[in-house]
């Protein structure tokens, strides 16, 4: 290989987002040699157009919250499904990732008394999302980025990741990628890698994610032996535009309920009153009376129906459009404009004010939102060990999207932001720690030579099959079999798809050069859609019960024995297998805290 | 706009050796943005299309280009907002070719680099405390979704490449306004702002502000207060005399304030981002088809 | 070039106007005569307020310059009001864009540079004698304070008829000139930065914020159309006071 260009690093950090950033400043400031490697620019990941906040139990608008309160509603909003140490060191850690972001020059909106405000989400008991307008993801990206570039770390901007590489010992030490501009391959001899590569949304049709969530660091960690958990668990948004077509699926912020938005169904009607599960009935409203009420005075009266969490948000939208009483194009209205002032939207919605009337031409101030659930967030991911955010691969390491266990079965509004914060920076001084205790690395040759080609090999099939194409069947097939409401012959359907698809994609055919060749990036994008929609699936059948963001029709209730299960997916002998790995359980004085509220 | 109506866009195809305007028919579709018609003629006409991008909703940046040579973003803007007849959508020409509609856009992540870094006040017991009041005008700049058409469009260094060693350009005026304004931070970078971030080649002629997609008052609001702040501390006998009767420390000379950059710490490390020039020869090289 | 709509049409614009208050202005200030109706009016034309030559008689309210008697009394004043204006943010935008074409319009390459590379090197913006003395308009607008409180005086003295307090058609204008004026002066961006934004914490200063946020930011938002507007009724004022004292026209008296 002529062109082969090798760089050696302590820490390699793939994805440059939320979680890749903060990983990379601890690495850098922990002393390890770190490089940030990304797919796009620096500052253009998906934690952009996060909107909503961050949540962190500060305490600076209800004094009496705290991290046990977040505690428990994060492991209640993942119906008991979250790994609990991890859920533990989030919320306890919150707070101080978000204060440290102040410090580097962070403009978070202000209580009246100077400190940072927080806004109300749904299935958090207090108003906890730090925030910046609905805006708070570039927020967060921008002042990592600046951080990151003030102490002047290595970037390796617009580079993919094909393969990581692991040792005889199946320890990683280092990866392969290819600059997207030359086409030309790169080499990184890495003592540890630290996956943040973000979500997995472009397997589905609808989806609030960007170009780059195609699962890449499920599949690398996959394919270096390491375990997924819980793929299954995939959540839906319940509130994303639906109309025009081209915009089908951008976000519409959770913010806008927290706000004073309400559902209504075509007669008018604010229906989420009709759907209160058992589950949270204690806590929720059931008149309207109540829950306007709750928006000035949170002591005594109980939260919105529209405030529940994502999942039964969305279920509850997906039955009033299946039983006829949708919107024009297919979804539920939103409605802030006759609840709010003109004045007051436009200065706490700013960016969903634009978007709605550049894309849609409606004025969110005067009409109502049409929106409807999106493919949004996935809860499953790489396996880790919750202090260290350790694969199960030595040297490994993964934090944000990509990282399971955290979220459970489904994931609370905010709680991402402050994921990629606590666990980027854990991973961060562990990968750095297990670097510089480490000797130098050297991957071979041959390691390296046999992803290039398999890389370059797209180019020399003449099948005609296009990526293209076979993405838009890969996300027609995860949308009609895999999507919001599952049954077991649709998955097992699925299953058998995917399969034929992961045929086709093999002889996919690259047309041009290696040069900024799209159609290229996405045949290897592909690679790892595919195997992230196999895992998914293959957990979706497994798993026999619904929970959060995993409804089974044919299941259509939580099962007992399921709670205490991850659903774990690896590589065995080159097939992805299911298997069922006990859950770690809680500690007695946490599992108190779900005991006194029942 | 009826179904049946078709679309006519020229697209620039080519890289840094050259290239020429190729011509697409589709037929319309109901709400469409520029971008979904790159796509669809990417998807099924033009499979190697480079072409950036990665939200669609105006969050990231990344789908600057020239539309009918206004400089725009892609996702943003809708077809029905254009006028009827042939569509040009070129790249940025402010910035050097790579392939296609994309541009190397390096030069700003290089200047980003020499931006002295947010320096707070240490820590009070307690924690900070701002008033929103405080942090208005911040906020405003923080909007910036760093697409760069301010960069592509602004003409000191759009029509007179040498500029680019010597001025930073809007986007960089508006982060240095934040700073600046940031009721926080302690650093004094006027100095530096007139010296090395070249804010006197500014005629402030407004393009900056016209093509932000954010609505940010980027001349307005940044760069004539920045030059005000220039001229309180360089130009403006007053305020010397003012700063001499009160005891005022003078303004950071543009050295200090340089020790502040990502730029000046890693200056021991290797060169970072983009190892790999642009590359005409790239395709050959490779032994693969050229086209 | 690839921009195919009329962008030529506002530096046109903009070429026209100026140059039609250029050539007003030229013929105005040279004339040197019907600049006062000293009786039964008390009108002074903006373009030779204060008026502090010896010819001005009774015109002048502010006393005389000694010895200066043959020039015409507007261009003894009349580089303050014109510098202010040559250095102000607005109109530095609107002549670089239109008679320098530097640039014409946005995304429009600048006059003597034809390709990405920049045939034209040697762009200094404002970083060269003479246009880095852009950096004084902040003095500029100090005078351009005392003007406006002069053209105040001259409005309150248009008030005046033989035998008492009174009202012209001519007193009205003289009235919206005063105002526009300071409507223009208070919008300026050097005052809003002196004046409220050079404040590096709001909160610590609530007056300064105050009228940064009331009073100069809405006033700079619209800095453009003032600008033009004051600069039409500059003209239009000294045209009707011109008109008047020459007997061309009657002017109506309201009370």
């Amino acid at each position: 290989m002529s062109d082969q260009e090798t760089h050696h690093y302590d820490v390699v950090v793939i994805g440059a987002g939320g979680a890749g950033l903060r990983a990379a400043i601890e690495s850098l400031t922990t002393g390890a040699r770190t490089a940030l490697v990304c797919k796009s620019l620096l500052g253009k990941a998906h934690t952009v157009m996060a909107e909503g906040g961050v949540a962190a139990a500060m305490g600076n608008v209800w004094p009496e919250d705290n991290w046990k309160v977040h505690f428990r509603d994060t492991m209640r909003g993942g119906k008991m499904l979250n790994n609990w140490r991890m859920a533990q060191l989030h919320a306890q850690e919150a707070p101080e990732r978000v204060y440290e972001l102040e410090e580097w020059g962070a403009l978070f909106d202000r209580t009246p008394d100077g400190r940072i405000l927080q806004r109300d989400f749904g299935g958090h008991r207090f108003a906890r999302l730090a925030h910046v307008g609905d805006r708070t993801g570039l927020e967060l990206i921008r002042t990592l980025q600046q951080r990151a570039v003030g102490l002047g770390i290595d970037v390796f901007m617009e580079c993919k990741i094909v393969r990581l590489l692991v040792d005889r010992d199946g320890a990683t030490n280092g990866a392969v990628g290819f600059w997207r501009e030359s086409g030309r391959f790169v080499t990184f001899a890495a003592k540890a890698i630290v996956l943040a590569t973000g979500g997995v949304g472009k397997t589905w049709q609808f989806t609030s994610n960007s170009w780059e969530s195609t699962g890449d660091g499920h599949a690398l960690a996959l394919w270096a032996g390491a375990d997924l958990i819980d793929m299954e668990c995939v959540q839906f948004h319940p509130t994303g535009m639906v109309w025009p077509p081209s915009a089908r699926g951008l976000l519409v912020t959770e913010g806008v309920r927290g706000d004073g938005g309400v559902l209504k169904n075509i007669d008018g009607e604010r229906f989420m009153f009709n759907y209160i599960s058992p589950y949270f009935a204690a806590e929720t409203a059931d008149t309207i009376a109540e829950a306007d009420k709750w928006y000035t005075n949170k002591a005594d009266y109980r939260r919105p129906p529209e405030l529940l969490p994502r999942d039964e948000v969305a279920r509850a939208i997906n039955t009033e459009v299946k039983s006829g009483r949708g919107s024009p194009h297919g979804g539920v209205f939103l409605d802030i404009a006759s609840r709010r002032p003109a004045e007051e939207i436009r200065r706490r919605l700013p960016s969903m004010y634009h978007q709605f009337k550049q894309l849609a031409d409606v004025d969110i101030t005067t009409d109502a939102m049409e929106v409807g659930p999106t493919c949004h967030y996935i809860m499953g991911g790489v396996r880790v060990e919750a202090d260290t955010a350790a694969t199960t691969v030595p040297g490994l390491f993964a934090a944000g999207e990509v990282a399971g266990g955290m979220h459970g079965a489904n994931r609370l509004g905010g709680n991402s932001l402050s994921d990629l914060l606590v666990f980027g920076r854990r991973a961060g001084l562990a990968a750095a720690q297990y670097a510089l205790s480490h000797p130098a690395v050297a991957p071979t040759e041959s390691a390296v030579v046999s992803v290039t080609e398999h890389a370059l090999s797209f180019f020399a099939h003449d099948s005609g099959e296009n990526p293209y194409a076979l993405h838009q069947d890969l996300q027609e097939t995860m949308q009609s079999l895999v999507g919001i409401i599952r049954v077991e012959s649709e998955l097992v359907e699925a299953r058998e798809k995917l399969a034929e698809l992961a045929e086709r994609a093999s002889k996919l055919s690259v047309e041009g050069n290696r040069s900024f060749n799209p159609g290229w990036h996405l045949a290897l994008d592909l690679e790892s859609m595919l195997a992230c929609a196999f895992c998914t699936t293959l957990g979706a059948i497994e798993r026999r019960e619904s929970r959060g963001g995993h409804t089974r029709d044919d299941y259509p209730t939580p099962d007992p024995a399921f709670e205490t299960i991850n659903m774990v997916t690896r590589l065995s002998g080159g097939e992805v297998a299911v298997t069922h790995l006990p859950r770690p359980a809680m500690p007695a004085e946490l599992a108190e805290l779900f005991e006194e509220s029942k | 706009m009826p179904e049946e109506r078709e679309i006519v866009m020229k697209l620039w195809r080519g890289d840094a050796g050259g290239g020429a305007f190729e011509t697409y028919k589709l037929p319309a579709q109901e709400g469409e943005v520029v971008l979904d018609v790159v796509h669809r003629i990417q998807a099924t006409k033009a499979p190697d299309l480079a072409v950036r991008w990665n939200c669609k909703a105006g969050k990231c940046g990344s789908c600057s280009a020239e539309i009918n040579g206004r400089p725009r973003l892609m996702c943003m803007t809708r077809m029905s907002s254009l006028p009827i007849g042939e569509i040009t959508v070129s790249p940025m020409r402010g910035f050097p070719i790579m392939r296609d509609l994309v541009t190397d856009v390096s030069y700003n992540f290089e200047v980003a680099k020499q931006i002295p870094s947010f320096t707070p006040a240490p820590k009070p017991p307690g924690g900070y405390r701002m008033s929103q009041v405080d942090i208005d005008r911040g906020q405003e700049f923080h909007k910036c979704i760093e697409c760069f058409l301010c960069q592509n469009v602004c003409h000191v260094i759009r029509d007179h490449e040498d500029n680019k060693r010597v001025y930073a350009g809007p986007r960089f005026f508006v982060r240095l306004a934040e700073l600046e304004m940031h009721p926080l931070d302690t650093l004094d970078r006027r100095a530096y702002i007139s010296e090395a971030m070249g804010i006197g080649l500014c005629n402030i002629t407004k393009c900056c502000t016209e093509v932000c997609p954010e609505d940010i008052h980027i001349t307005d609001n940044a760069i004539i207060p920045l030059k005000e702040r220039v001229v309180d501390a360089r130009y403006d006998p007053v305020a010397w005399l003012g700063r001499k009767l009160l005891g005022r420390p003078a303004p950071l000379s543009a050295v200090q304030a340089a020790r502040y950059t990502g730029a000046a710490s890693s200056a021991a490390r290797s060169p970072s981002a983009r190892a790999v020039p642009a590359s005409p020869e790239t395709a050959s090289s490779t032994g693969l088809p050229a086209d | 070039m690839l921009r195919n709509d009329r962008w030529w049409l506002q530096p046109l614009a903009t070429v026209l106007g100026l140059l039609a208050f250029v050539a007003y202005g030229t013929w105005t200030a040279f004339r040197g005569n019907h600049y006062f109706v000293g009786y039964p009016r008390d009108y002074l034309s903006p373009f030779y307020s204060p008026c502090l030559v010896n010819s001005c008689g009774k015109a002048a309210d502010f006393g005389h310059l000694g010895g200066i008697g043959t020039v015409s009394p507007a261009l003894v004043i009349l580089i303050f009001p014109m510098g202010f204006r040559l250095t102000c943010y607005y109109y530095r935008k609107a002549y670089y864009r239109s008679f320098w074409a530097s640039p014409p319009a946005c995304a429009v390459a600048d006059a003597g540079s034809t390709s990405p590379s920049g045939l034209r090197s040697h762009y200094s913006g404002e970083t060269r004698f003479p246009l880095v003395l852009q950096n004084a308009h902040r003095y500029f607008w100090y005078f351009a304070v005392l003007f406006a409180c002069i053209l105040t005086w001259d409005a309150v003295e248009a008030f005046r008829f033989p035998g008492g307090i009174g009202m012209g058609l001519g007193t009205l204008f003289f009235v919206i000139n005063a105002a526009l004026i300071w409507i223009y002066t208070l919008g300026c961006h050097a005052c809003r930065h002196i004046c409220g934004g050079s404040a590096k914490r709001f909160s610590r200063s609530r007056v300064r914020y105050r009228f940064w946020r009331d009073v100069f930011t809405p006033l700079n938002h619209h800095h453009q159309l003032f600008a033009w507007m004051s600069l039409i009724f500059i003209a239009w004022t000294d045209l009707y006071v011109y008109l008047v004292s020459t007997g061309a026209v009657h002017d109506p008296r309201f009370f």
